[in-house]
């Protein structure tokens, strides 16, 4: 192809000031966008209004784009459906089988634990969700993994609170807008969550690593008693997390951990339930000293 | 296709009729910013794993068209990019700033364009913006691995020819003569 038109100002002094100006404006807008990013960086929460405006703007474009997304999920699901219908049905009668045997047996344990948490004296903590919302939109171009829920101050959703799908857990709420409101997935390397297995109860650290996995690191180090498999669930130590949240699934081991896939995959989920923030029941006062040792 | 097929020299100019200045003016701005918006709305994604959009859209506009941008238009719609991007806030401004002026110093390199040049030339700029993007916010915060990015710079160094063609597309249609000439 030809070159562009010649862009020369030739000896027009008003040619020349305006390609001058254009360019000085552009070397400009490079230094303005460099001291916006040293304020963000400095004070990460400078610019939340600002983010927070925009999205309660797009909010309704976003939630008509999210409707859109499930009717698509939804086609190809009964699509792929139709086609394996007899073995799923076979496979699903028999988990049903075994499941109405598990609900039995959990609501007993319920039952016994609500009479032991009686017997102790222990408040019972509500889990009473505070909204259920959709996560109308992503980052899906960025190396941070934040999503916008479709609900904000207007629900009475705060900062801090924790987000869950009926899976497990998403993310927290990282910053309110008066219709919407900025999620940090579990998945951000941001993140950390506080975890332990779910059958004995060995303590880790879930961090996001910004792919789509988790990495679980082992509080105590040593011998890696992790197997593919295990679930992870949140601890609630710290607050925050309300404990026993299914979080992640161990799927490849390391020498010092392991890498873990997210149990509700962002993506898949429909709604998302925004529950309050846990705070941990306050530390047992002190115990008096023994007897006969003062 | 057919749309796509036409080469320009078919577009038949009507008598008495004229583009609006209006849409000619801002429909660069508009499909730029529209570009920023679509990858957050396409999915819930766990990975960063979709192009740039608003990125590749300002970059082929600049292509196509030298000079219909102003040099400075990197400020007001990496602002815009910003808000949506999750990327902390200016990296657009700055990052977008720089590729203009790359961009035009390139330009004045390299006069006679083809394809080829201009694919590649746009591959650098693809792979140093996604790659600055990742560093900046390492800087703030983060700690994702440099391994991260790979599938998003694939998909976006070869989504890049299909964003000018759509760019081509908004161009013929902001050109398109049909405002009643009084």
């Amino acid at each position: 192809m030809a070159p562009p038109a010649n862009r020369r100002s030739g000896f027009s002094r008003r040619a020349q000031y305006t390609t001058f100006f254009s360019y000085a404006a552009g070397v400009l807008g490079a230094v303005v966008g460099l001291i916006l990013l040293v304020i963000a960086i400095v004070s990460p929460d400078a610019f939340s209004g600002l983010r927070g405006a925009a999205s309660d703007v797009t909010e309704p474009l976003a939630q008509a784009s999210a409707e859109s997304r499930t009717t698509g999920k939804d086609f190809f699901a009964s699509v792929s459906g139709f086609f394996k219908t007899g073995s799923e049905r076979a496979r699903l009668e028999r988990e049903l089988a075994e499941a109405k045997v598990r609900l039995v047996e959990a609501d007993a344990a319920r039952d016994e634990n609500r009479r032991l948490k009686q017997l102790l004296d222990l408040r019972e903590d509500d889990a009473q969700p505070i909204a259920f919302a959709r996560l109308v939109a992503s980052t899906g171009a960025s190396s941070r993994r934040f999503a916008t829920l479709g609900a904000g101050a207007d629900r009475g959703v705060v900062k801090g609170m924790p987000v869950r799908s009926p899976m497990g857990l998403v993310g927290r709420v990282l910053e309110v807008g008066s219709s919407s409101s900025r999620v940090l997935l579990i998945t951000d390397t941001e993140s950390l969550v506080p975890v332990r297995r779910a059958r004995d109860g060995i303590a880790a650290f879930a961090q996001g690593q910004g792919d789509g996995t988790i990495r679980i690191r082992l509080v105590n180090l040593g011998l890696n008693p992790l197997r593919k498999g295990d679930v992870m669930v949140t601890t609630g130590s710290g607050g925050l997390y309300r404990p026993g949240t299914p979080m992640a699934v161990v799927t490849e081991l390391l020498r010092d951990g392991a890498i873990g896939r997210v149990l509700s995959n962002p993506s898949d989920t429909d709604f998302v339930i925004v529950e309050r923030a846990w705070a941990p029941p306050p530390p047992p006062p002190p115990a008096d000293p023994l007897p006969g040792t003062r | 296709m057919a749309l796509l097929a036409r080469t320009d020299s078919v577009v038949r100019p009507r008598i008495n009729r004229k583009p609006s200045p209006v849409l000619a003016r801002s429909l660069p701005w508009l499909t730029i910013m529209f570009g920023s918006l679509v990858p957050g709305l396409l999915l819930i994604a766990s990975a960063p794993v979709l192009p740039p959009l608003g990125f590749l859209a300002f970059v082929a506009w600049r292509q196509l068209r030298p000079g219909l941008l102003p040099v400075w238009a990197g400020l007001p719609l990496g602002i815009f990019d910003d808000l949506f991007s999750g990327q902390p806030f200016g990296t657009a401004v700055l990052l977008w700033s720089i590729a203009a002026i790359v961009l035009d110093v390139i330009e004045a390199r390299l006069p006679w364009r083809n394809f080829l040049t201009e694919w590649l030339v746009a591959i650098g700029l693809i792979i140093a913006y996604i790659a600055l993007c990742l560093g900046i916010s390492n800087i703030a915060g983060a700690s994702a691995p440099l391994r991260i990015i790979g599938p998003q710079l694939v998909i976006s160094v070869f989504s890049y020819p299909l964003v000018g063609r759509f760019v081509a597309l908004a161009d013929r249609f902001r050109l398109t003569p049909f405002v009643r000439i009084r």
